[in-house]
């Protein structure tokens, strides 16, 4: 793909899993283990009476929005710095070690399917357990959800960063003896830098939509705010205050921009010096902001006193060692060593396995696990007919969009804006209009989910489009192709991969939101549709781990089953074939 | 000057008595074998029993076609990675990780694009803990030792490449090395840099304060290593062997057309296109063409209009021409041109002598055709001379459906080649096949299939692909069912042969309908 030109997200590598096919039986069973250890881990620290007294009660007077927004913002930053922090240790580990990689990827796989939302109850659970009477574990719930929606895409970015290292830069950096701590900081980081910071940005975005779900949650019939936006909005639906809700609104489109521009464009500006195509590229992306401190002495008054830092970090680490390993392992230890692994981690996860089944036997049984696919099938028609009904909308206004040079240059930013804009603050809005024309949520439930997730096709068909090559352009202009061939035998093919990725991530976007848009409230009213999302909330709402551990295991199945089935093949046609 | 034939069983340094070598060894590799093991298991040997030892105070080059394992045995020097079996000491000392006594000059540079010139050059001293003002000076030192001062805050990306080689060279000399070790430095840069840049190396070399003790330089280029090096040694392909080790004793400066400079080169040549095996003085084992297995006799990765334009030369030539005057006339290097010879050669199109390469009658008729006639005797020939190609068509009239699954023939290659090796293999029997109308291949499903025999009810052949008209012989290329890859008219297209060709219609063999 040509990421010069026209950008897509995820980029490219974050779906070119590793095979699995073998490993798929692995992958669900990993899917039981992972969640099941979590609710353990949850209900064992989990004091009924500290959930009690959590969380203040959230006003929706307009002097406290600012207020608000800047917790809101925080949190966004701390998500996504641990999030940083945690793709580091993590693709490292995973590019690193042969044993790790073998859990590691996969499990990845795992948790990027899963639809964290489904989780929040656990997550919040084992939180406010772990900080007893403290608005801390609320806290760290929220950061925890949003950290979730930001780390896998960030993870497997730089993880396939790692593993594509041009391999005469590895060579150099062994044959220049560096340790492993500067190779890491002067030769792994950097290489990686583009794609982290692409995925970065647009996963950050993905999480403004996680906490706004996260700030207002009902669990086990209590209900949980923190000071946020995200709860404000919330409140001000539940009290029917539709001026609030437009204020925040206003309010989070501002902050959206504001850290596009202030933060996400600078740095997307400036890690173009870390392309390894040593070519300059013809149109980089550019940022005022960038300009600006660059021009200013600020940076470089701020960077001298960290240079010594440094220096004193690259000599305390040196004890490390080299970033080498020795061209000599005994087969034998070798071998051993894998078998202890393969036997420790095998019987972890069917430990993990026999452990949840017997859980969910006892508590929630196996009957709803019929009711859960016939639920999930109906949030499983809503997602096709979404996706269908966002690819006949936009495939055609994103190709216009994409074909004009200009328009794309200020159309892309446009909707970057409208896909990070977290679409639940819409909710209340939408839920008038349905109440007001009496439109059911078994099918308005299809807008809501389609409110977020429709832009990532959008804006991957729009950069499909850009990349589109001109002479290939002006070639079906000089033949005077009828517009029917031309979109037959150029834009559909060229456009392919980039739709392919838009349309996984819309999809698994629409799953995720099924979570929050089958059941919504406004006021007095109560609206619910029939679904897989609804029953997740419900069971939430209720308390109950066991049906919640449930109708996640089913919506996993659903995301892992399309995606190995429709998703994957196509993915690997559009490399295969119509990569351009 | 002078050659001999090489004995395997003895080191070569030991072998060899030169008056320039008499320093101490620095890197010795002492019955070095490296073996790839393939996907299904089997081991394949890429080097063979290498012996060889770098003294100080010398130049050696690395001389070998691609596929001839000699940037393996540079990493293998370099610590990088482990032979299979024997090993390679630096100063006495058995590797076991990079070589703490080298440093490197990559081929495609490997600068780090997003540090600065002078962060670049300071990498390695960094790495070893220099102190920031030491680092400062050294680095300074060797920028303008290479040239390259007023560009220390310069980025990779603004440099050219021979500038971008010049801090490579920065780079590794700065830390002092005991020997440089290059792998084919100059040939991602164009003649006038790489040029440049060779005289410039070899005049720091002869310099008395040059700090490293001995170069080792690869490359495919046999002028380059005839110019620098002080000793050659020759590598065999599939697997590495050391051919031929050559004492250059040239004196310096050498000058490329003095007699004994080309006579060098000749020689060289003639050792590099000699068949395999005959080195050794005894009879080359034969190889048949027309029995052998694909893996017996691999197919040169050349491409049907890279043959066709260098026969087209060759006729134009007088049918006849000395490898090295057809080199410096195309500015080709080894690698380019040997494939292309090898093509030749097993086609039965041409003759090699030495270094001359001459036009067989087959071979000028091949050229001289028009398209459908060249494309017919090209069939005939690698049905007849292509084991791959051969064991294809084969496979494909035994099955019941006409197809076969691709994989099916890279499992069977796998068993001589890495998959790489595997997939080029193949990849240049399909070209060959579809040129010739054999089969035809579908790269999405990645099957191989015989073209539809004679399909006068078929669907009409989709626009762009008309071009492939069905051949004399019956076997029509027009295929329905939108198997036909849409570079199925590679031949047509890519084939200089083509262009020339044209309808000349009464020729042998053209269809009725072609002409008149």
């Amino acid at each position: 793909m040509a990421m010069s030109r026209g950008r897509s997200f995820p980029t490219g590598g974050v779906l070119r899993r590793p095979r699995l096919s073998g490993v798929d039986l692995f992958v669900g069973g990993g899917i039981v283990a992972l969640l099941y250890g979590v609710i353990r881990l949850a209900h064992a620290m989990g004091a009924p009476t500290a959930t009690a007294h959590v969380g203040i009660a959230v006003s929706t007077g307009v002097a406290h929005l600012p207020y608000y927004a800047a917790r809101s913002l925080l949190r966004m930053f701390i998500a996504l710095g641990l999030s940083v922090v945690f793709t580091f240790v993590y693709a490292t580990a995973a590019a690193r070690s042969r044993r790790a990689r073998v859990v590691l990827i996969p499990l990845l796989d795992i948790l990027q399917s899963v639809p964290i939302l489904g989780f929040l109850t656990v997550t919040i659970t084992f939180f406010i357990a772990l900080f007893p009477g403290s608005i801390l574990g609320l806290e760290c719930a929220a950061i925890f959800a949003i950290f979730t929606s930001q780390a896998w895409n960030m993870t497997f970015s730089m993880y396939h960063s790692l593993v594509s290292q041009p391999k005469e830069l590895d060579e150099a950096a062994r044959m220049f003896r560096l340790t492993k701590w500067e190779r890491f900081w002067r030769l792994d980081v950097p290489s990686s830098m583009i794609g982290l910071v692409w995925n970065g940005m647009m996963s950050f975005g993905g999480g403004w939509f996680f906490l706004a779900a996260s700030e207002a949650i009902s669990v086990a019939n209590h209900r949980y705010a923190l000071p946020g936006i995200g709860s404000y909005v919330a409140t001000a639906a539940n009290k029917g205050d539709l001026a609030a809700t437009f204020t925040a609104i206003v309010v989070m489109v501002v902050m959206v921009v504001a850290v596009n521009v202030l933060f996400w464009r600078p740095l997307v500006a400036w890690s173009e010096k870390f392309r390894v195509e040593t070519a300059e590229a013809a149109d980089s992306p550019r940022s005022i902001t960038l300009d600006l401190l660059r021009r200013s002495h600020v940076p470089a008054a701020l960077g001298r006193p960290l240079r010594p830092l440094s220096r004193t970090l690259d000599r305390l680490t040196r004890p490390f060692g080299l970033a080498e390993y020795p061209l000599h392992e005994a087969p034998v230890r070798r071998r051993a060593g894998d078998v202890a692994f393969t036997i420790v981690v095998g019987a972890a996860i069917a430990w993990g396995v026999y452990r949840g089944v017997l859980f969910l036997g006892h508590n929630a049984g196996f009957g709803q696990f019929p009711r859960c696919l016939g639920l999930g099938f109906l949030t499983f028609l809503r997602v096709v007919v979404l996706v269908i009904g966002s690819t006949l909308i936009w495939v055609p206004i994103g190709v216009k969009i994409g074909m004009n040079p200009r328009l794309a240059r200020y159309a892309q930013p446009v909707v970057q804006v409208l896909a990070s804009f977290p679409a639940n603050f819409l909710f209340p809005l939408a839920t008038v209009i349905f109440l007001a024309i009496h439109l059911s949520l078994n099918i308005g439930g299809v807008f809501l989910m389609a409110l977020g997730a429709q832009w990532y096709i959008l804006f991957n068909v729009i950069a499909g489009a850009t990349s589109i090559p001109t002479d290939l352009r002006e070639m079906a202009d000089q033949f005077r192709l009828p517009w029917r061939q031309k979109w037959r035998q150029l834009i559909l093919p060229a456009i392919f991969p980039f739709y392919v990725t838009g349309g996984i991530t819309a999809a698994g976007g629409a799953w995720n939101a099924s979570i929050v848009a089958e059941v919504v409230d406004y006021g007095k009213h109560h609206l619910a549709a029939q679904g897989l999302g609804a029953y997740i909330t419900r069971a939430t709402t209720a308390g109950n781990f066991a049906e919640v551990l449930t109708g996640v295991v089913v919506m996993s199945f659903y995301v892992v089953v399309v995606n190995r089935l429709v998703w994957r093949p196509l993915y690997h046609l559009a490399e295969s074939r119509y990569a351009l | 000057m002078r050659y001999e034939p090489f004995a395997p069983q003895a080191p070569v340094g030991a072998s060899v008595r030169v008056g320039a070598v008499t320093g101490a060894a620095i890197v010795a590799v002492d019955h070095v074998f490296k073996h790839f093991t393939t996907p299904d298991g089997s081991e394949l040997p890429v080097l063979e029993d290498i012996n060889l030892t770098l003294h100080e105070g010398e130049i050696v080059a690395l001389l070998g076609k691609s596929g001839s394992g000699k940037s393996t045995l540079l990493r293998c020097i370099a610590g990088l990675i482990s032979p299979t079996q024997g090993t390679v000491t630096y100063r006495g000392t058995p590797l076991n990780g990079a070589n703490p006594g080298v440093a490197m000059v990559f081929q495609s540079f490997a600068l780090l694009p997003w540090l600065n010139v002078r962060a670049n050059v300071e990498l390695g001293l960094e790495a070893r803990g220099v102190e920031p003002g030491e680092r400062r000076t050294r680095a300074e030192q060797a920028i303008d030792r290479i040239g390259l001062d007023g560009f220390e805050s310069a980025y990779p990306k603004e440099l050219s490449g021979g500038m971008r080689q010049r801090v490579g060279f920065a780079r590794a000399l700065v830390v002092e090395p005991d020997a440089l070790l290059m792998d084919e430095p100059f040939s991602a840069l164009d003649v006038l840099t790489a040029e440049n840049l060779r005289t410039e190396l070899l005049t720091l070399w002869s310099g008395r304060d040059f700090p490293t003790k001995a170069i080792l330089i690869v490359t495919h280029n046999i002028e380059e290593a005839v110019q620098m090096a002080d000793r050659i040694f020759v590598l065999s392909s599939n697997p590495g062997r050391l051919r031929a080790a050559i004492v250059n004793e040239i004196a310096r400066p050498r000058d490329r057309r003095s007699p004994e400079f080309e006579a060098l080169v000749d020689k060289i040549y003639a050792i590099m296109t000699a068949p395999p095996g005959s080195e050794k003085g005894a009879p080359a084992p034969k190889v048949d063409p027309a029995t052998a297995s694909p893996i017996e006799l691999p197919l040169p990765h050349a491409s049907v209009g890279g043959l066709a334009g260098l026969l087209e030369i060759l006729r134009n030539r007088g049918g006849r021409d000395e490898l090295p005057e057809l080199a410096d006339l195309l500015t080709f290097e080894v690698d380019d041109l040997l494939p292309l010879v090898d093509a030749a050669h097993l086609l039965g199109f041409a003759n090699i002598d030495k270094v001359e390469l001459a036009l067989t009658p087959l071979g000028d008729q091949w050229v001289g055709a028009d398209i459908l006639t060249s494309k017919e005797i090209f069939a005939g020939q690698a049905l007849q001379r292509a084991p791959l190609v051969r064991a294809i068509v084969r496979a494909l009239e035994a099955t019941d459906d006409g197809t076969v699954d691709e994989q099916l023939f890279l499992d069977l290659l796998g068993r001589g080649f890495t998959p790489e090796e595997a997939r080029a293999q193949l990849d240049t029997a399909i070209q060959w096949g579809r040129y010739g109308e054999l089969f035809e291949y579908d790269s999405v499903e990645g099957q191989l299939l015989l073209p539809v025999a004679d399909a006068p009810t078929g669907p009409p052949a989709p626009a762009g692909v008309g071009r492939v008209a069905p051949d004399g012989g019956g076997a029509a290329a027009a295929v329905g069912g939108g198997t036909v890859a849409p570079d199925g008219g590679v031949a047509a297209a890519g084939d200089p042969a083509t262009g020339r060709g044209g309808p000349q219609a009464g020729e042998p063999g053209s269809p009725a309908g072609d002409g008149r």
